[in-house]
């Protein structure tokens, strides 16, 4: 009886070590992450902005700076600016990216330098993007290798304005985030693929069907988890979207503003010290990735059951 | 070999056909992932008189001389590739140790609060820390860290997403009978998680540390909203000065240099290590 008495306070005594190890990530989230987002909330009500050098507020406004971001149409515009950006880097994404992970996954196609292509095709992810933007501003310049390439073998006679018309300005953006992105998602869904049980590839194969069909039957509707999670981080993704349309056009967004994200007009607002309607912005990009991350997190726990 | 029979019956492509088909793609592909950075290589070994006249595939001569002018040139480059390495660096270390521990928190001990710790940070795990960007800014003002690396580094060590990627990994890798066994040997638990659990984390460790590096090396949003200061510009500001600079009258070889400077540690780490990288990817994200 005694005996066991001391057992139990032996691992009571070991689990007090759960909370000693926990106390400095949990001190630095709540002070770097907990606190700031309490602020980042309350700020939304207030008025506090700067006008030249009058400083207006902080004054209560209450739901003021939500209709503001809303009725001037900010928001409206930057959310579409920012998913038709995504979407239009995504369709490729994905496409590709499943073409690959079946090629990769077929053990009848048996890709010779599998890893080699691997490596290649994951190396723009870990690209510094602001760096990597850079990079094309660069080349697509006006006067850059790209015009000048184009114009060597006579495609074109003048410079193409890439960063001046809508849609060459976006299709750079959606194509370096496709870039920057199906090496990830190719490993990902490969990943699910391999998970498959094989007996049913062998099965389908014993009854004929082609690789299509294994394609479109089998691997396809047995991919639907993996494909959500790949598309519902994608999306939280694409919405965080900023460092490469901020450097391609220097945080304009041009031309028009058909290029500006949401967190490049949050950083606007940041800058210019605009807390009001900043945290507004904030606010509301927290409530949409707060309700995709609850998908999200729906997905990883059923699984862990 | 009987695929290919049941393939030819069935009237689909023949497996050497589609093994044509994905060889030209996956060569296309990696022509297009390769490229730019093959015509960086280029531009960088170039002088500005040159990268004028047009564009062409064969190297110069002048690398050494443009490297030369951005070492010496207006751009706190060498600062800045310092800063990031500090920045980077601690905070990969920082970040790995407090998550591995964390995650040793949750998977060894049983206590009160453990579900719903566990639950907590999961559920927080996909907030971009963007939106609340503007509270961690008046925090950082409140709290006199402005314009400081310490205001980069040391919120690093709260990652969820490290946390979770540890947590995997110690369920199939680190058995409690090893803490156990541990523990009737007299090991303090302190001693325990640094000398036994640790060094069974290694591999995973090490993915998530280049992970962490590459992300903060990277990171562009919080440090340009924090440091001020020229001399403690990280290379991401950096880059964005360069943009947003008069662009034609910079020298272009420069730029250039500049571009491959910033990109060039994580390729040259990601080339070494990218066996251990690809297999990392998959781990954290998807069960099987």
């Amino acid at each position: 009886m005694a005996k066991e008495k001391k057992k139990t306070s032996k691992v009571v005594r070991y689990n007090k070590w759960g909370y000693i190890f926990l106390i400095p990530f949990i001190t630095i989230y709540l002070i770097f992450n907990m606190i700031p987002l309490i602020t980042t909330i309350y700020n939304s009500f207030f008025e506090n902005y700067r006008q030249g050098i009058i400083q207006v507020g902080p004054n209560w406004v209450g739901l003021e700076n939500y209709i503001t971001i809303f009725s001037n149409g900010d928001i409206p515009k930057y959310f579409s600016n920012t998913i038709i950006m995504w979407i239009f880097g995504f369709i490729p994404q994905i496409f590709l990216s499943l073409l690959l992970a079946a090629w990769f996954a077929d053990t009848r196609l048996r890709i010779k330098a599998s890893g080699f292509f691997k490596t290649v095709i994951y190396m723009p992810n870990l690209i510094m993007a602001s760096a990597f933007a850079m990079l094309f501003f660069t080349l697509f310049s006006d006067s850059g290798p790209i015009n000048s390439l184009l114009m060597q073998i006579g495609l074109i006679s003048e410079p193409y304005k890439f960063l001046s018309h809508t849609i060459s300005a976006r299709g750079l953006v959606c194509f370096m985030n496709c870039l920057m992105w199906f090496g990830n998602t190719t490993i990902l869904l490969m990943a699910g693929m391999l998970g498959i049980d094989s007996a049913l590839f062998e099965a389908a194969q014993v009854d004929g069907a082609t690789s299509t069909q294994v394609f479109f039957k089998i691997t396809l509707p047995l991919l639907k988890p993996i494909l959500i999670y790949v598309m519902i981080t994608s999306l939280i993704g694409g919405l965080q979207m900023f460092d490469v349309p901020q450097i391609l056009t220097n945080g304009e967004g041009n031309p028009v503003r058909t290029t500006m994200t949401m967190i490049m007009y949050l950083n606007k607002h940041l800058y210019s010290k605009n807390y009001g309607l900043g945290g507004a912005m904030s606010v509301f990009l927290f409530i949409v990735t707060g309700i995709l991350s609850l998908i999200v997190f729906k997905f990883t726990t059923k699984k862990e059951d | 070999m009987p695929n290919e029979e049941y393939n030819s019956v069935e009237g689909g492509l023949g497996i050497a056909a589609r093994r044509v088909i994905s060889y030209v793609v996956l060569i296309l592909l990696t022509f297009l992932c390769l490229f730019w950075f093959y015509i960086l290589f280029i531009n960088s070994t170039r002088s500005h008189a040159e990268l004028n006249r047009g564009f062409t595939l064969l190297p110069s001569s002048h690398l050494m001389t443009n490297l030369d002018n951005v070492l010496h040139g207006s751009q706190p480059i060498l600062s800045g590739l310092k800063n990031s390495f500090i920045v980077a660096g601690l905070a990969a270390v920082l970040c790995t140790y407090f998550s591995t521990m964390t995650a040793y928190a949750i998977h060894v001990y049983d206590f009160k609060a453990k579900k719903a710790i566990f639950t907590f940070i999961l559920a927080v795990m996909m907030i971009p820390t963007q939106v609340t960007a503007l509270g961690f800014i008046r925090l950082i003002n409140t709290i006199k860290l402005q314009d400081t690396l310490i205001a980069l580094i040391v919120p690093a060590i709260a990652a969820p997403a490290t946390f979770y990627y540890m947590h995997q990994y110690m369920e199939s890798a680190l058995p409690h009978a090893i803490v156990e066994a541990a523990r009737i040997d007299g090991s303090s638990e302190w001693r325990t998680f640094n000398t036994i659990s640790l060094p069974i984390m290694k591999p995973a460790i090490a993915v998530q540390m280049i992970f962490t590096f590459v992300f903060n090396w990277n990171n562009y949003f919080t440090p340009a909203l924090i440091i001020k200061s020229e001399n403690k510009k990280t290379l991401p500001i950096l880059i964005a000065q360069l943009r947003s600079a008069d662009f034609l009258k910079f020298d272009m070889g420069q730029v250039y240099v500049s571009i491959a400077l910033s990109i060039a540690p994580v390729i040259v780490v990601y080339l070494c290590l990218s066996r251990y990288i690809v297999a990392g990817v998959a781990v954290g994200s998807v069960k099987g």
